[in-house]
């Protein structure tokens, strides 16, 4: 009855070897790196860029473990990391602005191992150090924006069609167009709900004012989120992409949120200030005809603000926004045809079209590009129209080193924002906490394992270890399965593995005590093995499923690191059913299923409860299937495995055991000549 | 081996009452405390930045407390963890100063003071991450409660959800109840380890459940309580053993496991030895007091299940 078939013991054979496989690359540990990737698609890498950092590195007697071409990128490891510093400098000297140089971290597993899908577990911010951030688009900010917008489109469309308003105001989040009769209004609602489809119009009267409001249609708001929270999406990734790290994960989070994360990234806040510049850009043009010296009096003239210019120029600056920076493709810094230090900037359509004829409009005049952070306006550059620009490709030159050209084309590449962001999460690790983390996490496992190994192999011996040994082979299969997942390792996660040894080991406990049970009760061997195992089956199912529903929970609700206890949990859950139950049954067969006559379970030592086995089967017709069952007789008790008293009480019923306990206790112990409680089942 | 020898049936349900005082008496004290004190609920929860530093030498945290002075941040804490070189230092949420700015400004006035100072962790949650958060939670723990009502209620009879999960939740707060006596800090992964504590602690109930199913089924002539002692003193050993399993990791993350993991691995620690108490004295008791019956549970049976002699 304790046999598998064939195929079982595959199924066994195949899982643990698979868990060894996919668990093995996390032994091999990484080596620094360094990671060359192209700036922009239209970059390629290839064997000759590959060619040239290796003789570039050669040059400088740079070591180096080997370099690769892998993913669109080129990849060369090293023995230390001090080396990996120096190479990365030397490289991003050579190679100039068109690549990023990362730091990066390579697995050492062997190529065979790479080339069978099998790679270390992704570690967590907290086990590796880096930033992790969540950033919040203000939709307020984004929407009062697009009301600006529309605001100036409204006052063009009515001065076009010549429909006669009385005033336009702009309050929280809806426009009001003030007219002075009632068909006016009815005129110009017609004419505005066919330009203007997103807006939704609606009648307001007060007094004998008749007001036209004006609000932006949820539906339109809506799809303004998704488009501003993607082109930000866009944006960080330029930015981080100017910062140089190798695997960053940058991904929205709900309708309104994107996440940042920055593995390995050690100067955090050089990331926090390139991440939290809430940067806009616009594009307005220069007034030159108030003035300005009354202006700086504190008279800035209607429609007109006063800023600074880099190096503390004051200027005027018209209010309308004729561009803003969501039309920038492109910037790059570079020369103009004299030789002087300049950026090239390439505009989509849109933006090429209203380039075009905002320089047709404004030849000789001056135009002023302002960069808002946090409504802090700085004019990055102002200069003058030469001429008619068409075709999208701009070109800033005049009172610029090229260090400062470089500087504005990186503003203008990565410096516009669709609607203002704000961290509000941040989770930096230091990379030493992130080494110690990884010991912690893995101590605890490793000794917690040790312990209730050691325990459960001395109280119930052979079974106790081939119960440790499943316990080993869950843990095999857990980290093998969130390999193959590649998941990522965090430090609950670590956690939850150490807790999954605590709580998987409760699976063989209740096999074991359920099989010490039937040997109590008299079992033979080989019985007492089968009914432990199928006995113990329901209640494991049962006590694991309400673990999972809190796993699935805690993973339903958690967020980040919560997220990643509750995969490693629910995993375990899994594994541990499977190992325990089905693993573990295998090697008990293995080894005592094939014995015709199995004597002795070597579960440890079984003590029988004096008087009589109280926790006796009562069930009538279940005793007398039993009976032929039970050992022979306790004369050869050398030999039999369990000693059951001589007698076997004729009546088990409640009420007779509850006189046994509380009347003949004493007397039985001492007149019957019975063996001693303690079962001779005897250890070696 | 056998560390539990009993020779009879120990009379649990007849300590019920002494069983019933010592819970009430514990529930009622932790939501005494919870009520007045309140819990320190980590930065998960109120929002606000935490720095942890390392020194090479023992820190210095009056001068620590004197720099963060100067930056007029008074209400800041600082306190030192696991070793005197590591320090941890609080800051409630301030609207005039963005996270980034404030934890930067912290560390280079830090490093003017002494510049062996390294960071190690910053953290910073804005407040309405905060209230998601507790509001996730909440929500977590009513799923799970709910949960496990439904599938005990479907495996075995609504009266043993029903005290299954006033056994666990008899545990939780008691859990949360020592993290508001001793004010120690409740964070996100405190609340996890509450959450799995249900899911594991409920296990107690499911075996102990089973069993008196199973002699429901056996001891036909048994009493309910007798029945029930008759359970729990037969899974006793297999109790402790799994929860002193468990237990042991447990003790190897409290002494392994850094700042992070201890007081997930202290909410885990009151939460495995309540949870032993409560299987035992507490689940049973209202089990009992629901009224439970062998038909019950046995009428639900198929007739052939109950002679199957197979299963011996």
């Amino acid at each position: 009855m304790n046999r598998y078939a064939l195929w079982q013991y595959l199924i066994i054979a195949v899982s643990l070897l698979l868990g060894l496989l996919y668990t093995l690359p996390n032994f091999y540990g990484e080596s620094p790196a360094v990671q060359i990737s192209p700036l922009r698609i239209s970059v390629s890498t290839d064997t000759t860029l590959m060619q040239r950092v290796e003789d570039t590195l050669k040059q400088a007697n740079l070591e180096t473990d080997g370099i690769y071409l892998e993913e669109g990128s080129v990849k060369v490891r090293f023995a230390d990391t001090d080396v990996q510093i120096k190479a990365k400098d030397l490289l991003e000297s050579t190679l100039g602005n068109d690549y990023i140089i990362a730091l990066n971290l390579l697995p050492n597993s062997p190529q065979w191992l790479t080339s069978l899908g099998a790679l270390p577990m992704y570690l967590g911010l907290d086990l590796r150090g880096g930033v992790h951030f969540m950033l919040a688009v203000d939709m307020d900010g984004a929407l009062e924006k697009s009301l600006d917008r529309y605001s100036a489109d409204i006052r063009s469309t009515l001065r076009e069609k010549k429909i006669a308003y009385a005033g336009l105001e702009k309050q929280a989040k809806k426009l009001i167009i003030k007219f002075r009769d009632a068909e006016t209004r009815a005129q110009a609602e017609a004419e505005l709900k066919n330009t203007f489809s997103d807006l939704g119009f609606s009648y307001e009267d007060i007094g004998n004012r008749n007001h036209l409001v004006a609000t932006i249609s949820p539906e339109a708001q809506l799809r303004m989120q998704d488009a501003a929270v993607l082109q930000n999406i866009t944006t960080l990734r330029n930015r981080v992409n100017e910062l140089g790290v190798a695997e960053p994960i940058i991904q929205k989070a709900g309708s309104d949120r994107v996440i940042v994360q920055l593995p390995g990234v050690q100067d955090t806040a050089k990331a926090k200030e390139i991440l939290g510049r809430t940067a806009t850009l616009e594009v307005r043009m220069v007034d030159d005809e108030h003035d300005l010296d009354a202006a700086i009096r504190g008279k800035a003239p209607f429609g007109t603000e006063l800023y600074e210019e880099r190096g503390g120029i004051p200027i005027l600056v018209k209010k309308q926004v004729l561009l803003t920076g969501e039309r920038i493709t492109d910037a790059q810094p570079g020369f103009d045809k004299d030789n002087q230090p300049a950026v090239h900037i390439n505009l989509d359509n849109n933006g090429s079209r209203i380039f075009k004829q905002l320089t047709r409009d404004n030849v000789g005049r001056r135009m002023a590009i302002l960069l808002i952070e946090k409504n802090q306006a700085e004019v990055v550059t102002a200069p003058v129209i030469r001429e008619e620009i068409g075709g999208g490709r701009v070109q800033i030159s005049g009172r610029m080193t090229s260090m400062e050209a470089r500087d504005v084309a990186l503003l203008l590449r990565a410096g516009a924002l669709a609607a203002p962001m704000d961290i509000i999460e941040e989770r930096t690790v230091g990379p030493s906490l992130g080494a110690d983390n990884i010991a912690r996490g893995f101590n605890s496992t490793l000794y917690g394992f040790i312990a209730v190994a050691i325990f459960i192999a001395v109280y119930y011996t052979a079974f106790g270890v081939i119960s440790v040994l499943a316990l080993g082979l869950n843990l095999l299969l857990l980290v093998g399965l969130l390999s193959i997942m590649q998941a990522t390792l965090t430090l609950p996660g670590m956690a939850a593995l150490a807790l999954t040894v605590g709580m998987a080991i409760d699976a063989n406990v209740l096999i074991n005590e359920r099989i010490r049970d039937e040997l109590r009760a008299g079992l033979s061997p080989q019985l007492a093995i089968h009914a432990g195992y199928e006995r113990a089956f329901g209640t494991i199912l049962d006590s694991n499923i309400t673990t999972l529903i809190a796993g699935i929970a805690l993973f339903a609700f958690g967020s980040g690191p919560v997220k990643g206890f509750a995969v490693v949990l629910c995993l375990g859950i899994l594994t541990s059913v499977f190992t325990a139950i089905f693993v573990s049954r295998g090697m008990v067969n293995l080894m005592y299923g094939s014995k015709r006559k199995l004597d002795y379970v070597p579960i440890g030592k079984i003590w029988i409860p004096k008087g009589q086995t109280n926790h006796e089967v009562i069930s009538p017709d279940e005793r007398n299937e039993k009976r032929p069952k039970i050992p022979k007789s306790t004369e050869e008790s050398g030999k039999s495995d369990v000693n059951v008293p001589s007698e076997i009480p004729s009546d088990a019923s409640d009420t007779n055991r509850s006189a046994v306990q509380s009347g003949g206790k004493s007397t039985t112990r001492t007149k019957n000549k019975r063996k001693p409680a303690e079962s001779k089942q005897t250890q070696s | 081996m056998e560390i539990f020898r009993f020779n009879r049936d120990i009379p649990f349900m007849r300590w019920r009452k002494a069983g019933a005082v010592i819970s009430i008496t514990t529930f009622i004290l932790s939501v005494f405390f919870i009520s007045t004190k309140g819990l320190n609920l980590g930065v998960d929860f109120t929002g606000g930045t935490v720095l942890e530093v390392g020194y090479t030498e023992t820190a210095d945290l009056q001068q620590i407390r004197n720099v963060l002075t100067d930056l007029e941040m008074p209400d800041a804490s600082v306190q030192n963890f696991g070793t005197s070189r590591d320090v941890l230092i609080r800051l409630p949420i301030r609207s005039e100063i963005s996270s980034a700015q404030l934890s930067e400004t912290v560390l280079a006035a830090l490093k003017q003071a002494d510049s062996t100072v390294e960071m190690r962790r910053v953290e910073f949650v804005g407040p309405q991450v905060g209230q998601e958060l507790l509001e996730n939670g909440a929500l977590a723990l009513l799923f799970v409660s709910l949960g496990i009502v439904a599938y005990l209620a479907m495996r075995f009879e609504w009266k043993f959800g029903v005290a299954g999960i006033i056994a666990n939740l008899h545990d939780v707060v008691i859990i949360i109840g020592f993290f508001a006596y001793f004010q120690w800090e409740f964070s996100l992964t405190v609340l996890a380890a509450v959450l799995a504590i249900l899911g594991y602690s409920v296990n107690e109930s499911v075996v102990i459940f089973d069993r008196i199913r199973e002699n429901f089924r056996k001891l036909r002539r048994a009493s309910i309580s007798q029945v029930i002692d008759n359970a729990i003193t037969l899974t006793m050993s297999r109790t402790i053993i799994t929860h002193g399993s468990t237990q042991m990791v447990v003790i190897a993350m409290l002494l392994f496991g850094g700042e992070v993991l201890y007081y997930f691995a202290l909410a885990l620690t009151i939460g495995i030895l309540f949870g032993i108490y409560s299987s035992i004295m507490v689940g049973s008791s209202i089990l009992m007091l629901l009224g439970v019956k062998r038909e019950d549970l046995v009428k639900l049976e198929k007739k052939p299940l109950e002679n199957d002699g197979a299963v011996v």
